[in-house]
């Protein structure tokens, strides 16, 4: 039960139960959607960018807590930030919940490091990150977990 | 009736933990586990009488070939087939399916022509078909489901006015892995053939779990794959009546299906060897002929009263869970040993990575059926799936990891 408390830590089943900015952004001039095809999860992520900065964005899709969870706390994270500033800290991202290492001083997605313990779930939790930074490259293909390594 | 705690001491695999707890393995609609009977005929074939077939005029390759097409006998037998040369051994289920998808395609679909499905078809009875009616230009047509949950069915009243003359070949499901629904095979058959249409019948969930009687049933192909019966992977069947096949080319060529080969053609050798280019699985074929062997000592009209008891329990059990969702036929009504679900507020990825922590394997997702889960308004469904060795002791771990799991989940 430990790897699966671990898993499902509190700020990823707050943020399942009560997910923060979903639904389309009226104001969007970036769109991206992700889907994994092996288990049928999607996420769109909608995105206003404002010069260089992400000036608000939001997500909507279907999936499991742990890619519902991962999005919505990804947006409270990007929003103000460049897109080099996103692609760091989706590198941070992506090492904590590959490694299970998470930096003390991480803000919440250090939350997200119990799936290094799952595999199968790793997709999951990178699948809003991955249509977020489409988003920002202006690539309205399809980002799917079957291309990435991740 | 067999003891059925004697069949669990047959299969290796499934005294196991998994998670430091005993395995619940309920994820047969997938795969099933293999007898002892079965692994060792294939420790058997390779430590004595491996060998490659048909070819080879010494001692181990004819009796390799004896058991390959001892094995084909056997087969034959399983599915009641007329005669041994209607089984073609291929891959599986996929490619039993491809095989006639394109030769059979190819041959005989022209533009205007129709072929027919239903919507909740495996991804491997319908893509094909797109393929092959995309390529000769005909058109796909689908027997609707009815109900919100696919409770009804086959619409059968639909089929009168979708089966016309212009129906070249019906292919369907006779059970299906997502809702369980099991379909009347020889009424489609038979109604099929009343306009001259060619009908395939997908076996991967029905031939493992029940009699099966291809001449009873009245089908021109059949497909299905040995994993799923208790048998090895890699090796399936494609049943075909002789008439057919032997007016069919093969879709792959190469070694051991040519009579004669000049520098510019070849001329084939009747069914089957047509259909098998190059070495064939000869231990998969061995193998699946234990695995009939093994099914039938125990009678398979026994498991699919085994199977309908489980899953009888399951669904009532099932149906008492807060906020669940059952796809299929409803309870009481008859289904095959699996069932489909989905939890309001708890995706199914979720539900099998809590369930997998109790030992319990179980398979989430749309389990190859897009295009059925999106006219359900669905994007995935947990699914529990049964066969011979399972119990209902199994069936009360199951509900009760549920029940955790909608505990944690909840508000």
């Amino acid at each position: 039960m430990s790897d699966l408390a671990d898993l499902y830590q509190q700020v990823i089943l707050d943020h399942n139960r009560r997910p923060r900015n979903r639904g389309k952004l009226p104001t969007a001039n970036r769109v991206a959607h992700g889907d994994n095809p092996s288990c049928g999860d999607q996420c769109s992520v909608y995105l206003r960018l404002d010069g260089d900065r992400i000036g608000d964005i939001s997500f909507d899709g279907s999936g499991c807590a742990i890619s519902q969870a991962s999005a919505s706390l990804m947006t409270t994270q990007l929003k103000g930030k460049t897109a080099a500033e996103a692609e760091k800290l989706f590198g941070e991202f992506r090492d904590i919940v590959t490694t299970g290492n998470a930096p003390e001083e991480i803000s919440d997605i250090g939350a997200f490091a119990g799936v290094h313990a799952f595999p199968a779930r790793i997709k999951c939790a990178t699948l809003g990150w991955h249509a977020a930074l489409n988003a920002l490259k202006g690539d309205p293909v399809t980002a799917t977990t079957e291309t990435h390594k991740d | 009736m067999p003891d059925w705690n004697n069949v669990r001491a047959d299969f290796p695999i499934l005294h196991q933990q998994v998670n430091g707890k005993p395995l619940v393995y309920l994820d047969n609609g997938a795969t099933s586990q293999k007898p002892r009977r079965v692994i060792d005929a294939l420790v058997h074939y390779y430590e004595r009488d491996n060998s490659n077939v048909h070819r080879g005029l010494h001692t181990l390759s004819m009796r390799a070939t004896d058991a390959y097409e001892g094995a084909r006998a056997r087969v034959a037998k399983f599915i009641n087939a007329a005669d041994s040369a209607e089984v073609i051994f291929t891959r599986g289920t996929t490619e039993s399916i491809n095989l006639v998808a394109r030769s059979w395609g190819h041959a005989h679909l022209k533009p205007g022509d129709v072929v027919l499905t239903t919507e909740f078809e495996h991804h491997s009875n319908l893509i094909p078909w797109q393929q092959a009616a995309k390529a000769a230009g005909a058109t796909l047509k689908f027997v609707p489901l009815l109900g919100a949950d696919g409770e009804g069915g086959l619409d059968l009243a639909a089929l009168d006015t979708l089966l016309t003359p212009q129906v070249k070949l019906f292919a369907f499901t006779h059970i299906s892995n997502t809702l369980g629904t099991i379909n009347p095979v020889t009424e489609l058959c038979r109604r099929a053939r009343a306009v001259g249409a060619v009908t395939v019948i997908d076996a991967a969930q029905s031939v493992g779990h029940a009699p099966l009687d291809v001449r009873q049933i009245g089908c021109d192909f059949l497909a299905f794959s040995g994993h799923k019966m208790c048998g090895p992977t890699g090796i399936g069947v494609l049943y075909g009546r002789r008439a057919l096949l032997d007016k069919l080319a093969p879709d792959e060529t190469g070694g051991g299906i040519v009579v004669s080969v000049t520098y510019q053609d070849a001329t084939w050798k009747p069914a089957p060897e047509r259909f098998e280019a190059g070495t064939p699985n000869v231990a998969g074929a061995i193998g699946l002929a234990a695995a009939c062997d093994y099914l039938d000592a125990l009678g398979r009209d026994k498991i699919a009263a085994h199977d309908d008891t489980l899953v009888r329990v399951a669904m009532e059990k099932l149906s008492a869970l807060p906020g669940i969702r059952i796809i299929g036929p409803r309870a009481g009504a008859e289904r095959s040993g699996l069932v489909s679900f989905a939890f309001t507020g708890v995706h199914a990825h979720d539900v099998v990575t809590f369930a997998d922590e109790d030992g319990i394997a179980l398979r989430g997702g749309h389990h190859c059926n897009q295009p059925l889960m999106r006219k359900l308004g669905l994007t995935s469904t947990t699914r529990a799936s049964f066969y011979l060795y399972n119990t209902v002791e199994e069936i009360d771990r199951l509900v009760a990891s549920l029940q955790r799991i909608l505990k944690f989940f909840g508000p």
